[in-house]
């Protein structure tokens, strides 16, 4: 398995690609660091990126990556490995490269700029961000067939993650604003990973303002550890389950 | 040159006449109370160290009580320990303990009523229901005592050092932990409280009620249940206080309610959950103070009028100002605002378009507290962009027209 892994980042290195989205991402963070006087603002801007660019790049990139590779993983097949070995090890050697390249690109700089809580909180909700992206991106690419298609969705799926489902939570929220809806919009935020992300650095930024907060769920989902714990517990799930449905149906998919 | 002679003769003369009693577990004078009995006006009563449980202590004459190494009155949760009343008395050095509570009575460790140019300092007390209680006195000094409760909640609590209807009062380095209010003020006037440190109070760290031309400087409140309230009064003057972690639904650095005429100046804001907020509040003048890491800096209510804010910095915070209605009769000039996206074409230091500090997103949380989820949003951003492009709901005379392109130094 991890043969197959180092043959994955062997390719990946070779086609520079990984390489430009990490020097992308570095300059970037440098640049901010740079143009701000205050380094906490510099994080802030960066939080956009973390929460917009990482999960584009790591679905669009890992999708593109599974077709192009697809006459390898095809020939891998005919050796007397399973498939879940080489879909998983397919897996890891994207997501490390993907992971690698945030924490060259992002965390290096946060690291030496902003070395709070922050910053930690930062590079971790950033790297965890990856790793789901890169697994939801494995599952729709096995769903569908053509190079196109897989692309497509993937875009979709972006779009439906980092725009949509926060207009659709706002519309839900106005329309029951009668009820209490406490509950309720922590479970909504469950259901996507960009927003976990945001609410795990919020916990860690905005505590002042989330204190202002009447609710007791919400005083003690922030109040204490359990808001963290949470989060980083649904990402794990969204990281897991669809790389495991992914596997699943490649198990059984018609090559 | 004969004349001071004189008044010199004369003083030496009143001290000979006053005499020390010394009060002592092993002595011959064994209770506080009879020291107290013996004790003529003028007279010094020193406390030796030990434990005394002698219930409600008189004094109404003026005498200066002294306690040596810390002697403990102990009110054994029933007796209000001492009670002063007259002219010139001083209470120094002494802890108190576990005072009586009661719904019915103010029981307090030391209790002063009807008193004039008394002093009360270095005394420590802890488990009061009240610490200090002040009635119906004036001139007095308050200082360097250490109050301490251990509250269970906000009923069976008094408060740290309360006044009601004094004037001329000084409460200065004080630390008042673990009360109902740390300092209290109703029907205060002329009076200062300087340097003192208010924390884990269970309402608020200072808390005032129609109390007017009274001024607090250099006191720290920190994590007090809801900061510090200023209400009904006029002409307060608030200069160089801390204002820290005062977290909660219900939490301010400060409340003003119904102020008019005061002055907030060169405070420190940091980590509230609302900075200032202000309700029925007039002709304030806001200025040099910093505001960083708070969820508001501010919250100004419809209601408030003719309020100036400037030179002020706002950093690091998760929203600048929020308000519920869209009139706005007070004026915003030269604050620095670290949102700020302005340019500055002429270079003086002034950008050349108003900043807007109230955004469109924290209109949206007021209507709809639940949306706070969506914090940070890239929903959110493009909303408050949008809104920045084409105003339409955010009030439109909201807004700093000279905001100053870098931080000032405060």
């Amino acid at each position: 398995m991890l043969k197959i892994s180092k043959y994955v980042l062997y390719d990946i290195a070779r086609n520079k690609v990984a390489i430009a989205y990490t020097l992308f991402l570095l300059v970037i963070s440098l640049s901010f660091f740079q143009m701000e006087a205050n380094s906490g603002k510099a994080v802030l801007s960066l939080l956009n990126v973390v929460l917009i660019v990482v999960p584009l790049i790591s679905l669009v990139f890992s999708t593109i990556h599974w077709y192009n590779s697809y006459e390898f993983i095809e020939l891998m097949l005919t050796q007397p490995i399973s498939r879940k070995k080489v879909l998983l090890s397919e897996f890891s050697g994207i997501a490390s490269s993907l992971v690698t390249a945030f924490l060259i690109g992002v965390g290096l700089p946060v690291l030496i700029y902003n070395p709070d809580n922050i910053g930690l909180a930062l590079i971790i909700v950033g790297t965890l961000l990856t790793l789901s992206f890169t697994s939801i991106a494995f599952l729709a690419s096995v769903k569908s067939k053509d190079k196109s298609r897989g692309i497509g969705i993937a875009l979709l799926l972006w779009f439906y993650f980092a725009l949509i489902y926060d207009g659709l939570v706002l519309m839900i929220l106005f329309s029951f604003s009668d009820y209490p809806m406490e509950k309720i919009t922590l479970l909504l935020s469950s259901l996507n990973p960009i927003d976990l992300g945001r609410i795990y650095l919020m916990l860690q930024m905005d505590i002042s303002a989330l204190m202002g907060y009447t609710g007791a769920t919400y005083k003690e989902f922030f109040g204490s550890n359990v808001g963290l714990f949470y989060t980083i517990g649904i990402m794990f799930i969204w990281i897991i389950v669809p790389i495991m449905l992914a596997v699943r149906s490649f198990n059984k998919k018609d090559l | 040159m004969r004349g001071y002679l004189l008044i010199f003769l004369m003083f030496t003369t009143f001290l000979a006449s006053a005499n020390t009693i010394v009060v002592d577990k092993h002595g011959l004078v064994n209770t506080l109370k009879q020291g107290i009995k013996m004790a003529k006006p003028g007279d010094t009563v020193l406390l030796k160290k030990g434990l005394y449980k002698e219930g409600n202590i008189i004094i109404n004459k003026s005498i200066h009580l002294v306690g040596i190494d810390e002697p403990i009155l102990d009110g054994e949760y029933e007796h209000e320990i001492l009670t002063i009343s007259g002219k010139g008395i001083f209470i120094s050095g002494i802890q108190f303990q576990n005072s009586g509570s009661s719904s019915m009575n103010d029981f307090a460790s030391i209790h002063a009523v009807d008193a004039s140019h008394f002093v009360i300092e270095n005394n420590t007390i802890i488990n009061s229901f009240f610490g200090i209680h002040i009635a119906n006195a004036h001139t007095g000094i308050i200082r360097n005592n250490t109050i301490k409760g251990n509250p269970k909640n906000e009923q069976n609590t008094g408060n740290g050092i309360h006044l009601w209807q004094c004037t001329n009062m000084v409460i200065r380095d004080n630390h008042v932990e673990g009360h109902r209010d740390g300092i209290y003020f109703e029907f205060v006037t002329h009076s200062s409280i300087k340097n003192n440190f208010s924390t884990h109070n269970i309402r608020y760290g200072l808390h005032f009620m129609f109390s007017n031309n009274d001024a607090y400087i250099g006191n720290i409140f920190r994590n007090n249940g809801a900061g510090v309230a200023v209400m009904y009064s006029q002409k307060v003057i608030m200069v160089k206080n801390h204002f820290d972690q005062n977290w909660g639904s219900n939490a301010y650095g400060i409340l003003l309610k119904d102020i008019s005429d005061g002055q907030v100046i060169g405070n420190i804001f940091h980590q509230n959950t609302v900075g200032i907020f202000l309700d029925g509040t007039n002709r304030m003048e806001v200025h040099k103070n910093t505001f960083t890491a708070n969820g508001w800096s501010m919250k100004v209510q419809a209601n408030c009028d003719e309020n100036t804010f400037h030179h002020n910095n706002f950093m690091n915070n998760t929203f600048d100002i929020a308000t519920n209605g869209t009139r706005m009769q007070n004026e915003f000039y030269n604050n620095y605002w670290d949102k700020y996206e302005g340019y500055d074409m002429d270079k003086d230091g002034i950008g050349d378009v108003a900043y807007h500090p109230v955004s469109l997103y924290s209109m949206i949380i007021e209507q709809n507290p639940n949306s706070l989820m969506l914090m940070r949003s890239f929903m959110v951003t493009l909303l408050d962009k949008a809104e920045k492009a084409i105003p339409s709901l955010i009030p439109e005379n909201f807004a700093d027209q000279s905001p100053r392109m870098k931080a000032l130094k405060l």
